[in-house]
């Protein structure tokens, strides 16, 4: 409850910062202050278990731990996000203060979705972080690429709340209410309406989380907006998708896991060959970082098809080593011009410590063991084995994390084994090269030591 | 009248919306699909809220069950204006651009 409270206060503070403050250093500090606030105030409510406010919101909002622990990995990935890419968001608009206040209402959104326990919250939440990410997708405005890239993200993302409402409403015709309980105690037994409503907030949520056969938008979406802001589409608003999945599909159709488990089964699959087999061929980063952001969405869904403790936990870490290695990778790509492999070439030559910065995040990101992808790959199939008979996805699965190998370790080859190509070499300022090694570090600390997450929960 | 005919005035609607949205190719036209899927979602709201409240009212004359739903239909409304204030400013910032709102202009991200 705090965390919603704070960001949509520090969202109005950020947009009357720009009457304020003109330096957009100094902007970027306030946005920085703002988010530890959010992590201090996370961690006290965490703590003590109770909120600073006491709302009656009538049963529809409740954070449990679970949820806390989800929202202090989305802040602490969100600071180090505003850490890696602060220049960039600056340089990406004429008042950067606007977009700090968007980002922050974002977050307000998040806490609405990490907490829900009625579906109005569900809808909500997704939508107050969906609309602001419309104006963020189409924030450089005479680009046609961003315009293209916000209008389709629009039609997209309110069509798929279309579909989402309907399932809601059907299913509320059937239980009688918007409560996650009362519909897991009413949904014992499938009938039509109910399984239509069933069909069309799953259709939803894959549209959400960009699993396959509704990815389609991905792609163009993440290519066509600024590049600052695809990095937090394809992570952190990823993540938040994923939980509102988890979350209501644990708690509201839990009760007919076996009806709906073979359909996330084909989806899980699908989802995997496609992000992955198309990734291959991709010849801009950016665009093979979109690819590649479905295929790990794959990998998540494997969390919600078994959706067993291992499946919780694991998909926590995985929220966490995806952010925060794909973060690594898109501040260092901002930077470029040029967005294909060879923008890459003898990056280890002219800057050693981005290029291993970037490493740990790509062997992160294909799950090589000592990185946090490790564990996260490792939890999701575990889960799967627990749940018994489905070891054809995750001989599937694991077929596909060796192709994804193929794709990401192209970028460390243009890295460390061909000559450098950029005639013009890239500048990183000292403060990002820090940034760089504290992010790689956290990647190896979670790698190591998975139990940070784990034990919280 | 029975819910029936209320489900399937508001399949119908919806209906129409979702293959306006997948056959139309122009931005606005798309969108007021879009809109019109999300009041056939209002109407069937308002419709099951009568039913439960029927239902409840029948045992107990002092009943709340039903009106959440009610609540809902506001909720939709707020969130599909605000929805409207993005959408229509994208597709101003897309016309200044382009000088068009067809939506085959925009598959130069296609590749």
């Amino acid at each position: 409850m705090n965390a919603i409270i704070f960001s949509a206060v520090w969202g109005v503070l950020m947009m009357y910062t720009g009457f304020f403050v003109k330096s957009r250093n100094t902007i970027n500090l306030i946005a920085i202050a703002g988010i530890v606030l959010l992590i201090i105030c996370n961690v006290h409510e965490f703590i003590s278990g109770m909120s600073l406010f006491s709302i009656d919101t009538k049963g529809m909002l409740f954070h449990s731990n679970f949820g806390l622990v989800f929202l202090l990995i989305i802040l602490i990935s969100t600071l180090m996000y505003f850490l890696l890419s602060g220049n960039d968001i600056n340089a990406a608009g004429k008042s950067s203060s606007d977009l700090y206040a968007l980002i922050f209402f974002i977050l307000s959104g998040i806490g609405v979705v990490a907490g829900f326990k009625s579906l109005l919250m569900l809808f909500l939440g997704i939508e107050i972080v969906s609309i602001p990410l419309y104006v963020l997708a189409g924030s450089d405005k005479s680009n046609l690429k961003s315009n293209e890239a916000a209008l389709k993200y629009f039609l997209m993302g309110s069509f798929s709340t279309g579909l989402m409402l309907m399932g809601i409403t059907l299913i509320y015709g059937d239980t009688g209410s918007f409560y996650l309980d009362a519909i897991k105690a009413g949904l014992s037994v499938l009938t039509p309406m109910k399984a239509a409503g069933l069909l069309l907030v799953l259709a939803s949520m894959a549209f959400k989380v960009s699993a396959a056969p509704f990815h389609f938008w991905t792609p163009d979406v993440y290519d066509g907006a600024p590049t600052v802001f695809t990095s937090f589409m394809a992570t952190i608003v990823k993540s938040v998708a994923f939980y509102a999945f988890l979350h209501l599909f644990d708690n509201a159709f839990g009760n007919l896991h076996e009806d709906w488990k073979n359909l996330v089964a084909v989806i899980a699959l699908l989802t995997l060959l496609i992000g992955n087999i198309t990734a291959v061929f991709q010849q801009s980063v950016k665009r093979m970082l979109a690819y590649s952001s479905i295929a790990q969405a794959g990998f998540m869904m494997l969390a919600i098809l078994s959706l067993n403790v291992f499946a919780k936990q694991g998909l926590l870490l995985y929220f966490a080593g995806y952010s925060i290695a794909t973060l690594g990778i898109f501040a260092v790509l901002v930077k470029m011009k040029d967005h294909s492999v060879d923008a890459f070439n003898g990056l280890s030559k002219t800057n050693p410590i981005i290029a291993l910065s970037v490493l740990v995040s790509l062997l992160s990101l294909a799950g090589i063991p000592l990185t946090a992808g490790f564990f996260a790959k490792y939890y999701m199939l575990l889960a799967v084995i627990r749940e018994g008979h489905l070891m054809w996805l995750v001989v599937t699965a694991v077929l596909c994390a060796a192709v994804s190998i193929y794709y990401y370790f192209r970028v460390i080859q243009a890295m460390y084994f061909k000559e450098p190509t950029n005639i013009l070499t890239l500048e990183f300022s000292s403060t990002f090269k820090w940034m760089m090694i504290i992010n790689a570090i956290l990647i190896i600390i979670l790698g190591i030591h998975p139990d940070i997450i784990l034990s919280l929960i | 009248m029975p819910i029936n005919y209320y489900i399937f005035l508001s399949v119908c609607l919806f209906s129409i919306g979702i293959v306006g949205v997948l056959t139309r190719r122009n931005a606005i036209i798309i969108f007021m699909c879009i809109e019109l899927m999300l009041n056939a979602v209002n109407l069937l709201l308002v419709a099951f809220s009568r039913m439960h409240h029927a239902a409840a009212y029948a045992l107990d004359n002092s009943t709340l069950v039903g009106s959440e739903a009610q609540i809902f239909v506001f909720f939709i409304m707020v969130v599909a204006a605000a929805e409207v204030t993005v959408g229509l400013a994208i597709i101003v910032m897309l016309y200044r651009n382009i000088h068009s709102v067809d939506i085959n202009f925009l598959n130069r991200l296609k590749h």
